[in-house]
């Protein structure tokens, strides 16, 4: 049984804006079906970038629910460069927490987030750069070190409950494991010069 | 509170904690020693013995008791390989219990054994042609459980024994979610070693039977003293003993209700859920199932999502869905039948006991219908009434 927080709770037995938004301009998607957790998340910002009004439609779990409830709460009234500063942990902190193994909930709101700002500006965003590692959830080898330098990740279960990768078919977890070493040793190498 | 997750554990009968509280209490020896105080203990053990025997056909001398299922799942397997060490190739099936399942992963990774996984169909049948052409004389042992615990498919044990029987072959059968459920008799099936759990019976968790046909070489699993004839070591659990003996004496007698009282509210349920709400499907072979299990997909929505929904309501059951499996994949069983996504990460299971009646499948259906609309009008994946 999953520790929820009250918050966690309330936002997925009372979710805010939920629904299509009438008239969003900004649009952004992540995740699928086969994936088990997916987030659609609307916006309607004005011509000086603020976001006036937002909301979701989610596939997935009481986190996945408060999670994306919580960022559209988060999010209304901010500018889109203020919105695209909003990390993961801050949905996770808004929320009081989630269990580690759910992390990735929050994680997949910050990816929506980041379409939708480039929906909305018209850029595409581009091919990932870095090496596919993860098939099964589409994770470079750079976004796994990105996420071990940044969230102090130590180990492949860390990565999977951040990024999901390695939680699929599984063929992908010695790789991760030699890019978290590869990291963790450059990282401890860097600051030894400090 | 509705229980309706049976298969995951059972409510201990009334009965059953009254028959085992004195061994508990008042009657605390250790059926080894040598004084009446500690014989009229071992007495009542061997009596459980017979108890247990007689749920599944067997002689009071075949059945040894382990701590739980996965025990006697793990000495099986061992024993046999044990056996032939020679011989380096498993056959067991793709939607087995961790108990067998992990455990043949370890010993493929970690211990050069090949093992066949045998694949089923959509609706959760045995590739019985695999299985058998996968048979030769490096097969140490072949595993298939009597029952399946997400679906409650059944297996023809009794056919892929006799072929086995034919091979020279140990066969191993996980019973634990057949016990008590369906009837067992070991003699008609020909199964070689059997396991039974007492949890999934109405008795206490921390009990576990392992079924040897005389004759077979077993080797201990877990090795000490001489209890059990030498074939498993520690002293003897002598209150969960007692108290499963008298479970299965209740299981015995019980199994008429499971085919007809139990299997006809189980029916209820699925038929009302099937009418009450669109896009929905039941998971495995309808014919071929244990009464009591129920597995339904419900399309587009999420499984953790839909049982804390119900847990709200009081009712308690389990789902095949990556959020809850612990892992990122939906349940193996319901990707071994190539369940489409849709459905798969919105199954729930429901699994009943004699305990269940049919007022409680009203209030599911009165608490789904709601619940699972609720999860429809958030998901991207849901427009109009269906699946988009």
């Amino acid at each position: 049984m999953w520790n929820y927080s009250e918050k966690v709770m309330e936002h997925f037995l009372k979710p805010r804006n939920v629904g299509e938004l009438e008239g969003a301009n900004a649009i952004g998607e992540t995740g699928s079906l086969s994936c088990g957790d997916a987030l659609k998340l609307y916006l309607k910002v004005d011509e000086n970038e603020r976001i006036i009004d937002a909301s979701f439609m989610t596939f997935g779990c009481a986190s996945a629910v408060a999670s994306s409830s919580a960022l559209t709460e988060i999010i209304k009234g901010m500018t889109l460069d203020d919105a695209a500063k909003i990390t993961n942990d801050d949905i996770a902190d808004y929320l009081g927490g989630l269990p580690k193994e759910k992390m990735h909930c929050s994680v997949m709101g910050q990816a929506a987030l980041k379409k939708a700002i480039a929906n909305f500006r018209g850029i595409q965003i581009l091919e990932k750069p870095g090496d596919m590692v993860c098939e099964c959830f589409d994770v470079t080898d750079l976004e796994i070190i990105d996420a071990v330098k940044n969230n102090g990740l130590e180990n492949t279960e860390d990565v999977t409950n951040y990024l999901k990768a390695g939680g699929g078919c599984g063929k992908c977890l010695d790789r991760i494991e030699e890019i978290v070493h590869k990291t963790m040793a450059s990282m401890a190498t860097s600051s030894a010069a400090d | 509170m509705i229980y309706t997750d049976n298969n995951a554990t059972t409510r201990v009968a009334d009965e059953v904690i009254e028959e085992m509280l004195p061994y508990l209490g008042q009657f605390y020896g250790n059926p080894s020693s040598m004084y009446g105080f500690a014989d009229m203990v071992n007495k009542k053990v061997q009596q459980a013995r017979t108890q247990v025997a007689d749920l599944i056909n067997a002689d009071p001398g075949e059945i040894i008791f382990t701590a739980c299922g996965t025990e006697s799942d793990n000495a099986a397997v061992n024993a046999a390989i044990s056996a032939f060490p020679q011989k380096k190739h498993i056959i067991t099936t793709a939607v087995e219990h961790p108990a067998i399942r992990n455990l043949c992963f370890h010993l493929q990774k970690n211990k050069g054994y090949k093992v066949t996984f045998v694949p089923v169909d959509k609706k959760g049948r045995l590739d019985l042609d695999t299985l058998y052409k996968a048979m030769s004389d490096d097969t140490a042992v072949i595993s298939v459980m009597w029952a399946n615990n997400e679906t409650g498919v059944i297996f023809p044990i009794a056919e892929i024994a006799q072929k086995a029987k034919e091979k020279g072959i140990w066969f191993h059968t996980d019973a634990v979610q057949a016990a008590g459920k369906i009837p067992i008799d070991v003699k008609a099936a020909g199964v070689d070693m059997l396991s039974l759990s007492g949890h999934k019976i109405h008795a206490p968790k921390g009990i576990g039977v392992l079924y040897i046909k005389k004759g077979i070489k077993f080797s201990p699993f877990l090795i000490g003293g001489h209890q059990e004839k030498g074939r498993r070591g520690g002293t003897e659990n002598t209150a969960s003993i007692i108290a499963l003996g008298k479970a299965c004496e209740l299981a015995k007698a019980h199994l008429p209700l499971m085919d007809t009282q139990v299997r006809a509210i189980r029916d209820y349920l699925e038929t009302r859920l099937l009418e009450a709400i669109p896009a929905t499907s039941v998971n495995g072979d309808t014919e071929n199932r244990l009464p009591n299990t129920l597995s339904i997909g419900f399309d587009a929505v999420e499984g953790e999502s839909i049982l804390m929904l119900m847990n709200q309501a009081g009712i308690c059951a389990s789902s095949g869905s990556a959020c809850t499996s612990g892992s990122l994949d939906p349940s193996h069983v319901l990707m071994a039948m190539q369940v489409p996504f849709k459905s798969a990460h919105g199954t729930i299971r429901f699994s009943l006991s004699h305990y269940n009646t049919k007022a409680e499948m009203d209030t599911i259906v009165q608490t789904l219908i709601p619940a699972i609309d609720k999860l429809r009008q958030m998901s991207p994946f849901w427009k109009d009434g269906k699946v988009v």
